[in-house]
């Protein structure tokens, strides 16, 4: 093992660093920008049973040190996920990657999780509970212990994949969340999803987003995000993926520190499409100023 | 698409909405007229998206309206500030479709990106008929540019203080092959209504990423799902719904 890299469910990865779902699309985009094998791996975009167009636009806007979305979970639906992304991305990525997966019922988190576990490219499922910009699914089975739960174990019965639960930060207390998932049977969390936010037009005295509210994300849900990580790693026991505002190398030590197993990069990649690449280039300096030989030293430093 | 460091040489206002912002540095990118570029500005965390106007071996136009606080800020900035652009996003327009008499139908800050496609077209040896639109006399941008290409567009203004009275649509009685639109979304559709011909508009949208990534700008077509920034900013007319 080399001084980057880390192991996230028994699947080793070279560094710590994975586009975060959303903010990278199936992948294609990056990769006519740089070599996507320099990436820990990363988080394709959400993906429901059927095709969604999404939200109406404007889906958007400007906030300070980050910004809004509500997209709506637009995707092209899990056959054609299977049928012409995953053999497009096969082209170009060599590694395993990680399906992220969305839902309306506990039905169709089954249903998507099951397809795509037959997919060999596929190393992890990450279980989106969390998704603001939705009514009646994404987010609503995240702010509640025993659906969370429910989905969790329901979607362990159909796949051997390490499975992943990613929060929502848009709760009162998640590391009960968290506790329900891991007795549920989730091989690793990730958090956080966006901050349910709203911005306002002037001019017009109504919401930018068509969908009124949209899920805050940047440097400025960083501190936030930090703070679940560390709670949350304290608590249970299963790895922890850090995600919410990391646009550097710092920032990333910063989340390993607070006891992330592995670090998620969002919005950053939509400000600056090559903030991961900088970010991993970056990461042998950061250990230096730290004095620390190897990324795994760091994982939940702070915690004393 | 190409990231890079661009200095600003020239940040000159033109009217009172509009300002005239030129900057240098690698232009490589830059393939067809109706591209665009996104620059990251300080403070702010999206990139803004703005068509390109004009550009050479040296450096690229923008044409900048006052919308919003990132314009607002645009204007502010001085010469021999540096910006990290992204430069040669999206699909521009496809010369090859022009035949022998296009029309280039521009209205309001959408006559941006006519000026580039004008240039290059006539280095084709093709000689568009030009028709932009204002709202008034005090609005109009660019018809010396046009004019130093040997082109006499025809003007119209809302309020007829100049050129034909009304919208761009009552001077595109003219025989043509095809037609090339850039303006305001109603404007796009009356043009696109009135003219028998086929041809290639470009779309404005609020983005995130402006390279295809975050699904911002995706708007419904005829072939399903597109967004703006990657699939477009041009479109052909017969693929628009005209929906929102």
């Amino acid at each position: 093992m080399d001084r980057l890299s880390v192991s996230l469910c028994g699947i080793e990865l070279t560094n710590p660093i994975i586009p975060a779902s959303g903010t990278f699309g199936y992948g294609h985009e990056f990769a006519a920008l740089y070599d996507l094998n320099c990436l820990g791996t990363f988080s394709m975009k959400g993906t429901t049973l059927s095709p969604r167009f999404g939200n109406p636009t404007p889906r958007i806007a400007e906030a300070p040190a980050g910004m809004l979305n509500a997209v709506g979970l637009q995707n092209p639906g899990v056959d054609a996920v299977i049928r012409e992304e995953l053999p497009r991305l096969k082209a170009v990525f060599h590694k395993p990657v990680i399906a992220n997966v969305s839902g309306f019922s506990v039905e169709e988190y089954v249903e998507v999780c099951r397809r795509l576990d037959a997919e060999p490219q596929v190393g992890w499922l990450e279980v989106n509970i969390s998704c603001p910009n939705v009514h009646g699914g994404g987010m609503s089975f995240g702010t509640d212990p025993a659906a969370a739960a429910a989905v969790t174990s329901a979607v362990k019965a159909v796949t051997k994949k390490p499975v992943i639960v990613k929060l929502s930060p848009n709760v009162t207390d998640i590391v009960s969340i968290a506790r329900a998932c891991e007795d549920a049977g989730a091989d690793a969390l990730s958090l956080i999803n966006t901050v349910m936010a709203l911005r306002i037009d002037l001019k017009t005295r109504r919401p930018i987003l068509s969908n009124l509210t949209g899920g805050l994300s940047g440097p400025a849900v960083f501190p936030l995000a930090l703070r679940m990580v560390w709670q949350v790693s304290r608590a249970v026991s299963i790895p922890v993926i850090g995600l919410g505002g990391v646009s550097s190398a710092e920032d990333a030590a910063e989340m390993l520190l607070a006891g992330a197993a592995a670090v998620q990069v969002g919005a950053a990649n939509l400000r600056d499409p090559f903030a991961c690449p900088k970010i991993i280039q970056n990461l042998p300096a950061v250990l230096d100023r730290l004095g620390a030989e190897t990324i795994r030293e760091l994982i939940g430093g702070a915690h004393g | 698409m190409k990231q890079g460091m661009f200095t600003i040489a020239e940040n000159s206002p033109l009217t009172e909405r509009f300002s005239l912002l030129r900057l240098e540095g690698d232009c490589a990118a830059i393939e067809r007229p109706g591209q665009f570029v996104a620059l990251m500005l300080p403070g702010l965390f999206l990139r803004r998206p703005f068509s390109v106007c004009d550009w050479d071996g040296k450096g690229f136009q923008l044409l900048i309206e006052q919308v919003g606080k990132g314009t607002e800020l645009l204007r502010s900035l001085p010469v021999g500030q540096e910006l990290d652009v992204l430069t040669g996003l999206g699909k521009g327009f496809d010369l090859s479709r022009a035949g022998e008499r296009p029309l280039l139908i521009g209205g309001g800050s959408g006559v941006s990106p006519l000026l580039a496609l004008a240039r290059r077209l006539a280095e084709r040896g093709v000689r568009p008929h030009v028709i932009l639109g204002f709202p008034s006399r005090e609005d109009l941008l660019l018809l010396d540019d046009f004019f130093r290409l040997g082109l006499a567009p025809t003007v119209t203004t809302d309020d007829g203080s100049f050129g034909i009275r009304g919208r761009v649509t009552e001077a595109m009685d003219i025989p043509h092959t095809f037609f090339y639109a850039c303006g305001p979304l109603p404007m796009l559709r009356a043009v696109c209504e009135k003219s028998p011909a086929p041809g290639e508009v470009s779309l404005d949208a609020r983005m995130g990423c402006g390279f295809g990534a975050c699904m911002g700008c995706t708007i419904q077509t005829a072939k399903g799902p597109r967004r703006v920034c990657k699939d477009g900013p041009v479109f052909e007319k017969e693929d628009l719904l005209w929906t929102d």
